[in-house]
């Protein structure tokens, strides 16, 4: 029973697709390097250094903007952010604050088993990353620190949500379609993994008759969409035993335990939640102008969500088929090609036979062989063959089997489906006089299933029409094949 | 403006500042009295005016996003006071 309504706000930091750090040349480094190979004097706080803001970072907030139906604001400012933590050389982190680089945003999520709502973004900003403390080296747990300035100044996009989140589902359903949209623009790579995507959840409850909502509690640095839907629900049942039991659920920051599958309240005091944010005096102010903004706008195109409706309303796909084909830029642009060849008049289940190659055969191999997908185009099957080739199979010219071999054959390779067919003799034998004299010398060859079949016994027929799949090799037209023999049978 | 003493430890804490009694007191007075001159501009209506963060009267200085890795980090790690390994060693922090 559960007589609480939950209210879910997410805080997720995605890691800025750029060479340099925020505000100095530094590389950003792989998250393999080794310790304090990619540092400087500037991200590790020297006396008397001076921060410039990477144009590309800020390009990439202002497309996060656009992506999130953000109003972009013209003018932002940095801030510093102060608190005292060995990963932060310079004791504060440069953010934004009161004037962030995007606001009053939204991101549409699909709710299962149907339907969709709208999470309200209220902000993203820029901001940069700490370093890494290590607290154990390998197995050795260390009874001091150390750290790690790889990552400190890396350029992170902070995208905050309004509390519209109500459970589990909703806080997954909506990192999903986060992580779809920051790759699609080119955002962030989004590789949990690798750190390039956290997230912070604020979550409270409240008797679904009162209108005060509870006190919130905040999880932080979360690394996983699993972790998250565990972590809200871990937190859910917590909070709601407490107030069944009269406690009052205080304002706190817990941690997620993966081993032991429950929140703990954070040890550390050192994130006093007073951070005196001030206007950053060595950034000056940024201005986005309506060309950036234009220019931004046409980078980024059609997002995944048009793009998905769009292939539902032009080429008949259905909901799912048209999710898998929007769920990658390049995957979709792929699709997109192949439709450009298939012919005007074409029917609506040639996009469907398209559609059922491409999340088929052509995906599970581009991921076994580990394609990158900005090489669909180049290092694939071309769109022309596909289509070719599903056009042939849907035409009863390629049997089901013959159309791997032909598919595999063309992969990478840029033979066509024709010349493949012919040079490996697979194309299916629909010529009605070859196939009939196949069925003649099928039935000469099993009259006991012949007379069955006669007898009313419908499943005789199987054995007859393996005799002509053997005899014409595999090639001739089964549907073509079983009718001809029920013709001669009957007569 | 008042600043109490307890105001003064608060900030102290903030900044991890150990103070001597002394001190707290002395710097309670100093800060109550730059607070003073802050509620003289009070006075002042700025209702109609932008809220300013730089002075400068610059915009968009901006680096274009070419890597050029510093040449000596030792020179940097050499600042610390604890290294180990290329580690940065410091006293141990709770996570
Ligand atoms: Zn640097």
């Amino acid at each position: 029973m559960n007589n609480f309504e939950t209210v879910i706000g997410l805080e997720v930091h995605a890691q800025l697709n750029t060479a340099t750090k925020m505000f100095c040349p530094c590389p950003q480094a792989d998250y393999k390097a080794g310790a304090n190979s990619a540092i400087c004097p500037v991200c590790t706080g020297q006396p008397g250094t001076l921060p410039a803001a990477n144009v590309k970072a800020v390009e990439l907030g202002v497309k996060t903007g656009l992506a999130l139906n953000c109003r972009v604001n013209e003018i932002s400012i940095f801030a510093r952010k102060n608190y005292f933590y060995p990963d932060l050389p310079k004791s504060y982190q440069v953010s934004q604050f009161d004037r962030p680089l995007c606001e009053a945003g939204s991101v549409e999520i699909d709710l299962k088993p149907s339907g969709s709502k709208t999470i309200r973004v209220a902000r993203a900003h820029l901001e940069e990353d700490a370093g890494k403390s290590l607290h154990a080296l390998g197995s050795r747990a260390l009874d001091y620190t150390l750290v790690d300035f790889n990552r400190c100044g890396v350029p992170l996009i902070e995208i905050v949500s309004e509390p519209d989140i109500s459970s589990a589902d909703e806080a997954h359903a909506y990192l999903t379609e986060l992580k779809r949209i920051l790759q699609w623009a080119g955002v962030s790579q989004c590789d949990m993994e690798k750190g390039e995507l956290r997230c912070d959840v604020n979550i409270s409850l409240k008797a679904a008759a009162v209108k005060e909502l509870g006190q919130k509690v905040e999880i932080k640095n979360l690394n996983s969409f699993k972790a998250v839907k565990d972590a809200i629900n871990s937190e859910i049942a917590r909070q709601t035993a407490m107030i069944e039991r009269g406690e009052t659920v205080a304002q706190d920051t817990r941690l997620w335990n993966e081993k032991e599958q429950k929140t703990v309240p954070m040890r550390s005091k050192e994130m006093a939640h007073d951070y005196r944010y001030f206007p950053e005096p060595d950034l000056v102010p940024l201005r986005i102008a309506a060309a950036r903004l234009e220019t931004a706008k046409n980078e980024l195109g059609e997002l995944p969500r048009a793009r998905k409706t769009r292939f539902m309303k032009d080429f008949g796909l259905n909901n799912y088929d048209a999710g898998v084909l929007t769920s990658d830029r390049c995957l979709s642009a792929y699709f997109e090609a192949c439709m450009k060849e298939a012919p005007p008049s074409a029917a609506e289940g040639e996009a469907k036979a398209v559609a059922n190659l491409i999340t088929g055969e052509f995906f599970a191999r581009a991921n076994e062989l580990k394609v990158n997908p900005e090489d669909y185009l180049s290092k694939t099957i071309s769109p022309v063959s596909l289509v070719k080739l599903a056009a042939l199979t849907s035409a009863g010219k390629l049997s089901a089997s013959a159309a791997k071999t032909v598919f595999a054959g063309s992969w990478g390779t840029g033979k066509t489906p024709e010349a493949l067919m012919g040079e490996l003799g697979l194309a299916q034998v629909s010529d009605s006089v070859q196939i009939e004299a196949w069925a003649r010398e099928a039935i000469a060859a099993n009259p006991d299933a012949a007379k069955d079949f006669k007898n009313g016994n419908e499943k005789a027929l199987g054995p007859i029409v393996g005799m002509v799949m053997k005899k014409s090799g595999g090639k001739a037209n089964p549907r073509l094949a079983n009718e001809a023999i029920k013709k001669i049978l009957a007569a | 403006m008042k600043i109490e003493k307890k105001d003064v430890e608060y900030i102290a804490d903030l900044s991890r500042l150990e103070l001597t009694g002394e001190e707290k007191e002395l710097y309670s007075a100093q800060l109550g009295d730059i607070l003073s001159w802050m509620d003289e501009l009070n006075k002042a209506d700025t209702s109609k005016v932008e809220p300013t963060a730089h002075i400068l009267g610059l915009e968009n200085v901006l680096r274009s996003d070419l890597p050029e890795p510093f040449p000596d980090r030792e020179a940097i790690l050499k600042l610390a006071p604890q290294r180990e390994l290329d580690f940065i060693k410091v006293p141990k922090v709770i996570e």
